[in-house]
C-alpha cells in the first residue's frame, strides 16, 4: 500500500471531501436569495396564476384564450414585434458599428471621451431617462424644438402620434441602453488578440475589411448575448410607453405594450389570471428565442 | 378632475420598472409571502364586531393615514393645524387623475397582503365606488358612522357617484358642473353678446375666427372634452343603467350635433386642439381665451393662477352653459369633483370620520381655500361670498354656479372605466391627424364598447 505524500490521516481526508463554505459561497448566496425571492417564486406564483381562475381551481389554458380574445391583445402583440424588429436591427448595427468605429480611432484621448459620452444615458435611472424625453419631444420647451418643426412637428400631439409610436421607443431606449452595450463590445474588440489584426493588416485589410472580416465575426457570441437580452427586455416594454401615455393624457401609449396590458388586467380590469397568462406567454417567448439563438449560434460551444 | 398643477400628472412616482412590471403580480406575492410570514396578516371578515352597517377593525391608537393629492395637500394641512393632538400620516399620490387607477391598483395589493390600506382617501375620480365596494375597501357612510342631517346638507344629487343600493360609500369634495367661462372686457371691447344657445356659441366662434384671427372660443383637446360638451349636449356616450349594465349610442343626433359643431370651429381655428393644460396652451393662447366652456374649476386652475393663463383682475366672467334650441331641459355637464373614501378596514374610526367630516364640511379649507365649489352647501355659501370678495370676477359668478350646480344633466354617469381615458385614447390622435370628430363617432362607440365589455359591463345601444 503506497500512501501519497499529500495524502493526511483519516480525519483530514473526510474534512477535505467536505468543503468549507467558501467565500465564493458568501458572495453568491446575497443572489440567490434574491434571485429566489424576485426571481424564482414570482415566476413559480405566476405560472400558478396563468393557470388558475379567480377561485384557485385549475382552469386550463382558459386564461391564455381569455386574453387573446381581449380587443386590446393582438394590436398590443403588433405594436411589440414592430418595437423589437426595429430595436433589434438599430441595436446590433449601431451598436457594433460604434464599437468598431471607437476601437479604430486613431486618437485615444478622443475614443476615450467618446466612451465615456456614450455611456452617460445609461447611469441616468430608467424611468428619470425617459423623463428628459418628455421634454425633448415636446415643441414647445424642446431644446429641438427647431428640428422638431423641421419635420413638421408643431405640438406634443404631432410628435407623439400613433404611427411614431414604435420609433420614438426604440430612439429613447437606444439612447439609454445602447450606451453600456457600445462600451461592452469595446471591451470584447480589445480581446482580439493584436497579432490577428496585425496578420490581416499584413493581407492586405483596410479597417472595413478587418471589421468584415475579423472584428465582426469574432464578435459574434457578444452580438447573440446582446440580442438575447435585448430580445427579452424589448417584450418588457413597459416605462416607456407608460410615461408617455401620463404624459400626454392617455392620447397616446395607451395598451401599447403587452406588459401594459398585462398590468391593466391585473389592476384595472382585477383579472390577476389573464395577467399572468401573458407574462407566462411572455417567458416563454424569451427562452424559445434564446434557446434558438444560443443553439444556432453555438454560444456555449468552446472557440 | 385633474390636479391643478400640470406637471405633477407627469410624474408617476407609483411606475414600476420595465422589468419589474413583468412581474408585477408575482412580486405582489412575495410581498404577500413577506408579510404572512411576518405574523402581520390579518383578515377582517372574521370575528369582527358588525356595527354602523360593516364589519369594523379592532381599533388602536396611532396615527391617521390619509392619502391627498397635491392639489388636496393643504387640506389635509387645514385639518392638522385645527386638530394639533392628531396625528396625522399625510401621503401624497396622484389622486386616480386622468383615470390612472392607482388607487385600486394600491388597494388590491392591500387586499392581497391584508394590511396597509390607508385611513381616509381623497381621489379626483367618481367612478371609484364601481370598484371599491365590491373590494370591500369603502365603509358605509349613511348607517351610523355620518348623521342623516350632515349628508342631506351636501348638494342635491352630489352624492349620487358614492351610493350603491341605498348606501353612501363617499363624500364629495366639490362640485364641477360646466359654465361658460369669458373674458368680458374683451366681449365688450369687440361688441359680442355672450352666446345662450350653441348655435349663438357656433356662430360667434366663426365670427371670431375671421374678425379676430388667433383669438379661441373654447378647447377640444383634453380628455375631459366630453364631459363637457358632450354631457351638455345630452349624447348618449355613458348611461349607466344597472350595476354592470351601459347603454351607448354616440351616433345619435345629440352627439352628432355637438361634434359637428366643434368639428366647424376646429376648423377655421378658434376652438383649440390642446389641453388647457399642456405648456403649449400656456405659452401660445395666453391672453387669446374669450370664452372657454368648461367646469367650475377652471376659474382658479386655468384663469386665475400664475401656472395657467394668469389672466388679470376684473376680466373673467361667468356664464351659464349654452342651450340647444327646443330642448326640453336645460343641462350642462360634469368634469370631476373629488370624492373622500373612508376605509373599512380602518382602525382609527373615530378620528377617520371626524376628518372626512371636517374635510367636506365648513372650515377653512372648503370655505376659501379649496379651488373648487364645494358640495357641501353650507360650506359652498361662504365659499362664494369669498370668491366674489376677492374682486377676481366679474359680476357675479356665485348665481351661475349655484344655478348650474343643479343642472347636470342625470343621463350620462360613471362607470368602471375611465370615460377620458376612452376618449383621449380614441379621439386624440384623430384629431392631432386632422380627422373630423363626427367621422370618428363610430369608432368611439366601438372603443366605448369594448373597454366597457372587458369590465363586464353589458353593452346595449
Amino acid at each position: 500500500m503506497r500512501k501519497s505524500p499529500e495524502a493526511g490521516p483519516a480525519g483530514a481526508r473526510s474534512l477535505s471531501t467536505f468543503r468549507p463554505v467558501s467565500a465564493g459561497h458568501l458572495f453568491v448566496a446575497g443572489y440567490v436569495v434574491l434571485l429566489a425571492a424576485f426571481g424564482v417564486v414570482p415566476t413559480a406564483y405566476g405560472i400558478y396564476f396563468a393557470f388558475s381562475n379567480a377561485g384557485n381551481t385549475f382552469a386550463g389554458l382558459s386564461n391564455f384564450i381569455g386574453a387573446y380574445r381581449d380587443f386590446r391583445y393582438l394590436p398590443a402583440v403588433e405594436h411589440v414585434a414592430l418595437y423589437e424588429l426595429i430595436w433589434l436591427v438599430t441595436l446590433v448595427v449601431f451598436v457594433t458599428g460604434l464599437a468598431i468605429v471607437l476601437q479604430q480611432l486613431p486618437l485615444r484621448r478622443v475614443s476615450r471621451l467618446t466612451r465615456f459620452l456614450y455611456y452617460i444615458p445609461g447611469s441616468l435611472a430608467g424611468a428619470a431617462s425617459v423623463m428628459v424625453w418628455l421634454f425633448m419631444l415636446d415643441p414647445t420647451v424642446s431644446p429641438a424644438a427647431p428640428l422638431l418643426r423641421l419635420l413638421g412637428y408643431g405640438t406634443f400631439g404631432q410628435v407623439i402620434e400613433p404611427g411614431h409610436l414604435a420609433i420614438l421607443f426604440v430612439m429613447i431606449a437606444f439612447w439609454t441602453g445602447a450606451g453600456g452595450w457600445i462600451v461592452v463590445m469595446f471591451g470584447a474588440l480589445n480581446n482580439i488578440p493584436l497579432d490577428i489584426i496585425d496578420a490581416a493588416r499584413i493581407d492586405g485589410a483596410g479597417g472595413w475589411g478587418i471589421a468584415r472580416r475579423v472584428q465582426i465575426p469574432m464578435l459574434r457570441k457578444w452580438i447573440v448575448y446582446m440580442v438575447i437580452l435585448a430580445f427579452a427586455g424589448g417584450t418588457q416594454l413597459f416605462v416607456e410607453p407608460q410615461l408617455i401615455s401620463e404624459a400626454s393624457l392617455g392620447v397616446a401609449g395607451r395598451d401599447f405594450s403587452l406588459t401594459q396590458l398585462s398590468y391593466d388586467f391585473a389592476f384595472q380590469n382585477n383579472n390577476v389570471n389573464y395577467a399572468s397568462a401573458i407574462s407566462v406567454e411572455l417567458l416563454v417567448l424569451c427562452v424559445v428565442v434564446a434557446a434558438l439563438f444560443v443553439t444556432r449560434s453555438r454560444f456555449f460551444d468552446a472557440s | 378632475m385633474p390636479p391643478m398643477n400640470s406637471t405633477i400628472r407627469v410624474l408617476s412616482p407609483t411606475g414600476p420598472s420595465r422589468r419589474r412590471a413583468f412581474a408585477a403580480a408575482g412580486l405582489a406575492a412575495v410581498v404577500a409571502v413577506a408579510i404572512a410570514a411576518c405574523g402581520g396578516g390579518s383578515s377582517s371578515s372574521s370575528g369582527s364586531p358588525m356595527k354602523d352597517g360593516f364589519s369594523q377593525a379592532p381599533q388602536k391608537s396611532g396615527a391617521l393615514t390619509v392619502w391627498v393629492d397635491s392639489t388636496r395637500v393643504p387640506a389635509a394641512q387645514a385639518y392638522q393645524k385645527a386638530h394639533p393632538n392628531v396625528k396625522l400620516h399625510i401621503v401624497t399620490y396622484d389622486g386616480d387623475a386622468n383615470g390612472t387607477n392607482s388607487l385600486q391598483t394600491k388597494v388590491d395589493l392591500f387586499n392581497r397582503t391584508g394590511s396597509g390600506w390607508p385611513d381616509v382617501v381623497f381621489s379626483t375620480q367618481q367612478n371609484e365606488t364601481t370598484w371599491a365596494v365590491s373590494a370591500g375597501f369603502t365603509a358605509p357612510l349613511n348607517e351610523g358612522l355620518i348623521p342623516q342631517s350632515t349628508l342631506s346638507n351636501f348638494a342635491t344629487g352630489s352624492l349620487g357617484v358614492c351610493t350603491v343600493s341605498g348606501k353612501v360609500y363617499c363624500l364629495r369634495n366639490d362640485l364641477a358642473q360646466a359654465v361658460l367661462w369669458y373674458n368680458a372686457a374683451l366681449m365688450q371691447k369687440w361688441g359680442y353678446q355672450v352666446p345662450t344657445t350653441w348655435p349663438q356659441y357656433e356662430a360667434l366662434g366663426l365670427k371670431v375666427a375671421s374678425q379676430h384671427p388667433g383669438y379661441l372660443v373654447g378647447s377640444a383637446g383634453d380628455p375631459w372634452t366630453p364631459e363637457i360638451y358632450m354631457w351638455a349636449s345630452q349624447c348618449q356616450g355613458s348611461d349607466i343603467t344597472g350595476p354592470r349594465s351601459v347603454m351607448v349610442d354616440v351616433t345619435e343626433p345629440n352627439c352628432t350635433r355637438m361634434a359637428s359643431l366643434l368639428d366647424a370651429l376646429i376648423k377655421v381655428g378658434s376652438m383649440s386642439k390642446l389641453s388647457v393644460f399642456s405648456t403649449a396652451f400656456n405659452k401660445n393662447e395666453k391672453g387669446k381665451v374669450l370664452m372657454l366652456p368648461g367646469p367650475a374649476w377652471y376659474g382658479g386652475a386655468i384663469f386665475d393662477t400664475t401656472s395657467g393663463l394668469n389672466v388679470p383682475k376684473g376680466q373673467i366672467a361667468v356664464g351659464p352653459i349654452p342651450q340647444w334650441p327646443g330642448s326640453s331641459t336645460v343641462s350642462t355637464g360634469n368634469v370631476g369633483g373629488g370624492t373622500w373614501l373612508l376605509s373599512a378596514h380602518t382602525a382609527h374610526l373615530t378620528q377617520a370620520v371626524n376628518f372626512i367630516t371636517w374635510v367636506t364640511g365648513n372650515n377653512a379649507w372648503q370655505d376659501s381655500l379649496t379651488p373648487g365649489y364645494p358640495a357641501y352647501v353650507p360650506a359652498a355659501k361662504v365659499w362664494l361670498v369669498h370668491q366674489l370678495s376677492s374682486g377676481y370676477y366679474v359680476g357675479n359668478p356665485a348665481a351661475v354656479l349655484q344655478q348650474a350646480a343643479g343642472q347636470v344633466w342625470t343621463g350620462w354617469n360613471y362607470g368602471k372605466w375611465s370615460n377620458e381615458a376612452v376618449w383621449a385614447a380614441t379621439i386624440g390622435p384623430g384629431l392631432t391627424a386632422g380627422k373630423t370628430i363626427v367621422s370618428m363617432l363610430p369608432a368611439w362607440q366601438t372603443a366605448i364598447t369594448n373597454y366597457a365589455t372587458s369590465d363586464g359591463y353589458t353593452v346595449s345601444k
